[in-house]
């Protein structure tokens, strides 16, 4: 069975060699409901059909969906791709199959989350997650002026796991603001006594709002909020107008989804960095392209261990200094 | 005093009972008795406890009536759909599907009211018709197909959690929006302030709903049905209960009250979120477990739940106030399921 399974591959194999010089590619993502995947698998799409390219989509059923990326993988190796496009749901899961893949001659490039260590793909196009919580915190230390130095800041966190990005955007957006992060990827090692708390809101407006009530019981004199994500950021901003005070705090947040940006012009949230879901696919298909016509791998930003797609500061209340865009220009670039 | 025979003069020192048995009333038994026949003491003096444990632990500021309303509202949704789940285990079932359905009809009503302008009330009249509707059919998959009620359950929450990523393109509706839109959705986020506390019509809400099922329960036929099914469903069919008809009501009736939550979460939570309360199925089942009802069915008062949804929601708060991580609050709870799963079972093995 498996001799059987494998003469198919290799003659699957050759027969995509053979047919023209047809170039196939794949894109796996974590799931194909939220809405920051949707808009990456378009911003392939498009890009494929530009360039000729033959792309072929998978997605997990939830997020932590290691099986099914897995099958996709090898689904993608046995169909001869040219290149791999993949968001991983487990950074270390998937690298048995990712070195399969790459020893079966295709371009792996990590989107979005890096693998552990980044070097098992060949490239990763991603945000930079620590930068976009610089940008917010440098934001709202300027906006506050010299009554920064008395700052109550409340931090809404992800979950338990303190994943990457959820340290790399806390930490961040505790160093743009000026201070000590210690170890830059723990959460809560700090011991500024401008910092209220932590507290967890697994990224939706549930839980933004009870962690936003629970910070609000140690410390009712809040002033500063920063948010793992904007549908967090909504939650607390309900949390702050049930007692009134949702005029007199400053919520920041990272992501640049369409609702996010809109609540900045409605002035729910203060600033948000915005990142470029649909670019780092499109930019991942032109490096496959450019792999299979003259073998050039991409390479990583000066200083990072991977190809940083930008971040860009999105609020009404701009700062000298801190380049950003309005939420009317926001509004043309959101996902979602 | 008749004479006797001489020769039976010698039992007249006897024992004259016909049988006896041994019974020894230690004080732990006498426990597991008064246990066993008010199974809501457990959950009730596990609340006082904690809650006096967490006064001391972490301050008066736990113990103020503005943070004990707040607890109240943390644990509105949970605890409505603990009712809900209630029933469901009162019958010897369990119901994975409960907050699937929640943010369904939560989606179902802010797409029609918010997004095609349908008038809120009609709105919400076609979200709790579509609770009742997703409940009738876990009911009907159970009694017509005789599927086990954990796997039916298993498969349609990933149905309605399918569905409601597939209608709202898991995008959250914006609260500016509703406010526009569809205030009345947002009905049950409206609060009196009574002293230092703040009461939202949701918690008013949990309250009326277990109150109204707890009378539904005791003191109407149904309810007793409902119990005689979960005790022993053979046994309840050859007294002429019609059984399948009652499970199908009780899931329908489970459906209507997770739909009346998923109106009451969108004043609760602001938004309408379709990635909130992903574990409120497994939150709800902790809160009835905690509660003193028991996973076998037909035993246990549904006050029960709402006790054990609080005890959660006051563990929750006072480790937070305590500063205590948020791991370790996930273990607490964790420990809070197997000691009231084995107080039940200890009490189950009570004598007569």
């Amino acid at each position: 069975m498996k001799n059987l399974m494998t003469s198919s591959v290799i003659a699957l194999t050759t027969m995509a060699g053979a047919a023209y010089a047809d170039i196939n590619a794949c894109l796996i993502t974590k799931t194909d409901t939220n809405p920051f995947f949707v808009k990456m698998k378009e911003g392939a799409t498009a890009a494929a059909k530009e360039n000729g390219i033959n792309l072929s989509t998978f997605a997990g059923k939830i997020d932590g969906d290691v099986e099914s990326q897995i099958a996709a993988v090898e689904t993608c190796i046995a169909s001869g791709a040219k290149g791999i496009l993949i968001t991983p749901t487990d950074s270390r899961a998937l690298t048995p199959v990712i070195s399969q893949a790459r020893d079966a001659g295709a371009l792996v490039i990590a989107l979005d989350t890096p693998f552990e260590p980044a070097n098992v793909a060949d490239a990763t196009f991603a945000t930079d997650n620590f930068k976009a919580g610089v940008l917010i915190g440098e934001w709202a230390a300027a906006k506050l002026g010299d009554e920064a130095a008395n700052a109550k800041i409340a931090l809404l966190d992800l979950n338990a796991s303190e994943i990457s990005v959820d340290y790399l955007r806390n930490n961040g957006f505790l160093q743009g603001f000026g201070i000590d992060i210690k170890d830059p990827t723990d959460i809560g090692d700090e011991d500024d006594p401008r910092i209220v708390g932590n507290d967890v809101t697994n990224g939706n407006e549930e839980g933004g709002r009870t962690a936003m009530e629970n910070l609000m019981q140690i410390d009712p004199e809040i002033n500063v909020v920063y948010t793992i994500n904007e549908p967090a950021a909504a939650g607390a901003y309900e949390a702050l107008k049930s007692v009134g005070r949702e005029n007199d705090v400053m919520i920041v947040s990272v992501d640049g989804g369409c609702p996010g940006v809109q609540n900045i012009s409605e002035g729910v949230i203060g600033a948000t960095s915005m990142q470029f879901p649909l670019l780092m696919a499109s930019l991942g298909i032109d490096a496959i392209k450019t792999w299979a016509e003259t073998g050039a791998k991409p390479r990583n930003t000066e200083g990072l261990d991977f190809y940083n797609t930008g971040v860009e500061l999105i609020t009404d209340e701009p700062i000298d200094g801190i380049p950003s865009l309005t939420s009317a220009e926001g509004l043309g670039k959101c996902w979602g | 005093m008749t004479t006797k025979p001489g020769y039976e003069q010698v039992l007249d020192g006897s024992d004259t009972q016909v049988a006896r048995f041994e019974t020894r009333h230690t004080l732990l038994k006498r426990v597991q008795h008064i246990l066993h026949n008010n199974p809501t003491f457990v959950p009730v003096i596990v609340l006082i406890l904690s809650l006096a444990v967490f006064w001391i632990i972490a301050g008066g500021r736990f113990f103020s009536a503005f943070n004990l309303s707040l607890i109240m509202q943390q644990v509105s949704i949970i605890g409505i759909l603990a009712a809900a789940q209630s029933l469901i285990i009162i019958t010897a079932g369990i119901d994975l599907s409960v907050a699937a359905i929640m943010i369904l009809m939560s989606v179902i009503m802010g797409n029609l009211a918010v997004h095609m302008g349908v008038p809120a009330p009609i709105a919400i009249i076609v979200g709790c018709a579509g609770g009742m509707l997703a409940g009738a059919m876990n009911g009907l998959l159970i009694t017509k197909i005789k599927l086990p009620p954990f796997i039916t359950t298993l498969g349609t929450w990933s149905i309605f959690f399918a569905l409601n990523l597939w209608l709202s393109g898991a995008q959250s509706i914006r609260s500016q929006d509703i406010d526009e839109h569809a205030g009345l959705l947002k009905f049950f986020g409206n609060a009196v302030n009574i002293g230092g506390a703040r009461i939202t019509f949701g918690v008013i809400l949990m309250i009326l709903i277990f109150i109204v099922l707890w009378y539904m329960l005791n003191k109407t036929a149904w309810g007793r049905h409902v119990y005689a099914i979960g005790d022993d469903m053979e046994a309840a069919e050859m007294s002429g209960i019609r059984t399948e008809r009652t499970l199908v009501s009780v899931y329908m009736l489970a459906g209507l009250v997770c739909a009346i939550a998923g109106w009451a979460s969108i004043g609760r939570v602001g938004s309408i979120s379709p990635q909130s309360f992903y574990e409120g199925n497994l939150q709800s089942i902790t809160a009835v477990v905690i509660g003193g009802i028991s996973l076998f069915g037909g035993r246990g008062s549904i006050m029960g739940a709402l006790f054990g949804a609080l005890i959660v929601g006051v563990f929750q708060s006072g480790l937070r106030m305590a500063g205590v991580d948020v791991l370790w609050q996930v273990f607490a709870i964790g420990w809070l399921i197997i000691i009231a799963v084995a107080i039940d079972q200890w009490i189950r093995r009570v004598s007569a």
